[in-house]
């Protein structure tokens, strides 16, 4: 189980996140969703170490995790799949691949998760000598995701996965997303597309200006007035 | 035609040299976007150490380049630490200004010690003070040897950066950051690690000219080092093979001017070709501009 406990971010003078809690029970679908600024990245930046919170704990499985380095996260079974895809643009897909298994010494278990996310993006395997730069939005969203499983993570944050794609690229990433929890991998899941996220989630909590305002069910939420005029266009 | 070619053949020599200084200034550049003022002076230091090591403790010439080489690795190490990490999410002209404070420091330190003397180093005997003629042209075995560790350094470096798990960090650090911590990579030990290889590169090349030009001074770092810094902006700051290519480039055209023109001129001309690239294309031979993809 992974627990966000009242955390509070400053960037500068800026107070980001405010008393933020939240919490993603093992095997499931979890969503933030909100509006651009809301504070969904800055949740997602400090759950997996990159920002450090004012005060407020962070728990992964029982225990404290918020003095550990986003490098100790990993270790721990933690994946970020960051907003914009954030491939290395100038090395090729294998080498993008191989940095998802950084930590890991296991070469036979390295291997085999490769031929996994071969088979899972099979456009990667014909890709795999082609710098991660001259792939298309999808094709950069895929790699993005299969680097992160190459550290086989117990949990998988993901940041925006349908940012920027044609909506049919955006279903398949959807899909890809269902088939990754139900092989069990618990998802934690920052989307803008709040209908699509929400089909999907297990659970939901919806963000504003740096608080959690609302959370329930995905299907309660999806029929929440509130939620319905805010974020699903009804 | 023959003198062109010995021209040429000094070229190499010098461009071997500043090729392996801008080496570090483009590492380091690539990993922190830091250009590493006092990167001029491990050189120097390397010199010094490489003087001492054959002079006092007697040592032969490739024992002396380990020693120089290793004891700049340390430094260059220790200078990262000590002035630059404090500083790491400060602004960049913090740290442009510490590395220059950080250059005078080594500079004068070196001169309390060592006194502001010109030293001379050991003449080279036996095997390396000879020299090969092809024809008209004169090698050295000095300018042989010169070459030979620069290319063998380079494909050292080559390899760790291509091939080793280390230098795969080193690329994504530089590539993207926060990306890279994602993946689990120490990005303090690779810093360190940067540092490390681009001062002992810088450690060789002190030593190599100290054996090449014989004279060596507290100071000798700072025009060398500019021009390196030229070299690697020419090749493309943050990329390896623009350094090395810009150390050969600005090496060679160097010693032309210096041939065929006036040897007053040579610095003026090295100078003049860093404002030419800065107007005409600012990213170096070897730089493009990424597109990001949406």
């Amino acid at each position: 189980m992974f627990e966000i406990k009242n955390i509070d971010v400053h960037y500068g003078v800026i107070h980001a996140l405010k008393n933020v809690s939240l919490t993603v029970e093992d095997g499931a679908i979890v969503t933030l969703i909100g509006a651009n600024g809301a504070g969904k990245t800055t949740t997602l930046r400090t759950a997996s170490g990159l920002k450090k919170p004012t005060s407020g704990e962070i728990w992964l499985d029982g225990r404290n995790i918020t003095n550990t380095s986003a490098q100790e996260r990993v270790k721990m079974g933690i994946s970020h799949v960051p907003e914009g895809r954030r491939v290395f643009s100038a090395m090729t897909v294998l080498e993008n691949l191989e940095l998802g298994a950084y930590l890991r010494r296991d070469k036979d278990g390295i291997a085999k998760d490769l031929k996994m996310v071969y088979e899972r993006f099979p456009i990667l395997a014909d890709r795999r000598k082609q710098l991660a730069g001259t792939l298309s939005g999808g094709e950069q969203q895929m790699l993005a995701i299969g680097r992160a499983l190459m550290s086989r993570p117990k949990i998988l944050f993901l940041d925006e996965p349908s940012m920027g794609l044609a909506p049919l690229l955006v279903q398949e990433i959807f899909n890809i997303i269902k088939d990754i929890n139900q092989a069990g991998t618990t998802i934690l899941l920052i989307e803008q597309n709040a209908s699509m996220a929400l089909q999907i989630a297990h659970y939901a909590y919806v963000m504003e200006t740096g608080s959690i305002v609302l959370s329930g069910t995905g299907t309660d939420l999806m029929e929440s007035e509130d939620i319905k005029k805010a974020y699903l266009g009804g | 035609m023959e003198q062109f070619l010995q021209q040429i053949v000094n070229g190499i020599s010098l461009g071997s040299i500043y090729a392996l200084i801008a080496l570090g200034y483009t590492m380091v550049y690539g990993i922190i976007k830091l250009i590493n003022f006092a990167h001029s002076d491990v050189y120097m230091l390397g010199a010094f150490v490489g003087y001492f090591c054959m002079t006092t403790l007697r040592l032969n010439f490739f024992l002396s380049l380990l020693a120089s080489m290793a004891f700049c690795t340390v430094l260059g190490v220790v200078i990262e630490k000590v002035a630059y990490k404090p500083l790491r999410n400060s602004t960049r002209i913090a740290a442009l200004i510490t590395a220059i404070g950080v250059s005078l420091f080594l500079q004068y330190t070196t001169m309390a010690i060592t006194g502001p003397d010109v030293r001379s180093y050991p003449a080279m005997s036996g095997f390396l003070a000879q020299s090969v003629s092809l024809g008209s042209i004169r090698i050295t075995m000095q300018q042989i040897i010169i070459l030979a560790v620069t290319i063998v350094l380079m494909v050292v470096l080559q390899f760790i950066v291509k091939k080793t798990r280390i230098g795969r960090a080193m690329r994504a650090v530089s590539l993207d950051q926060d990306a890279a911590e994602l993946m689990g990579i120490n990005i303090n030990a690779t810093i360190s690690f940067t540092f490390a290889l681009g001062s002992a590169l810088a450690g060789a090349a002190g030593i190599l000219v100290g054996v090449y030009y014989n004279s060596i001074n507290p100071l000798m770092g700072t025009l060398p080092g500019l021009k390196a810094f030229v070299a690697a902006v020419f090749g493309g700051i943050g990329l390896i093979p623009g350094a090395m290519i810009g150390g050969y480039f600005i090496g060679i055209v160097e010693v032309l001017v210096s041939g065929y023109g006036n040897s007053m001129y040579r610095d003026a001309v090295v100078f003049a070709i860093l404002i030419l690239i800065l107007i005409i294309k600012p990213a170096g031979l070897l730089g493009k501009n990424v597109r990001e993809k949406v």
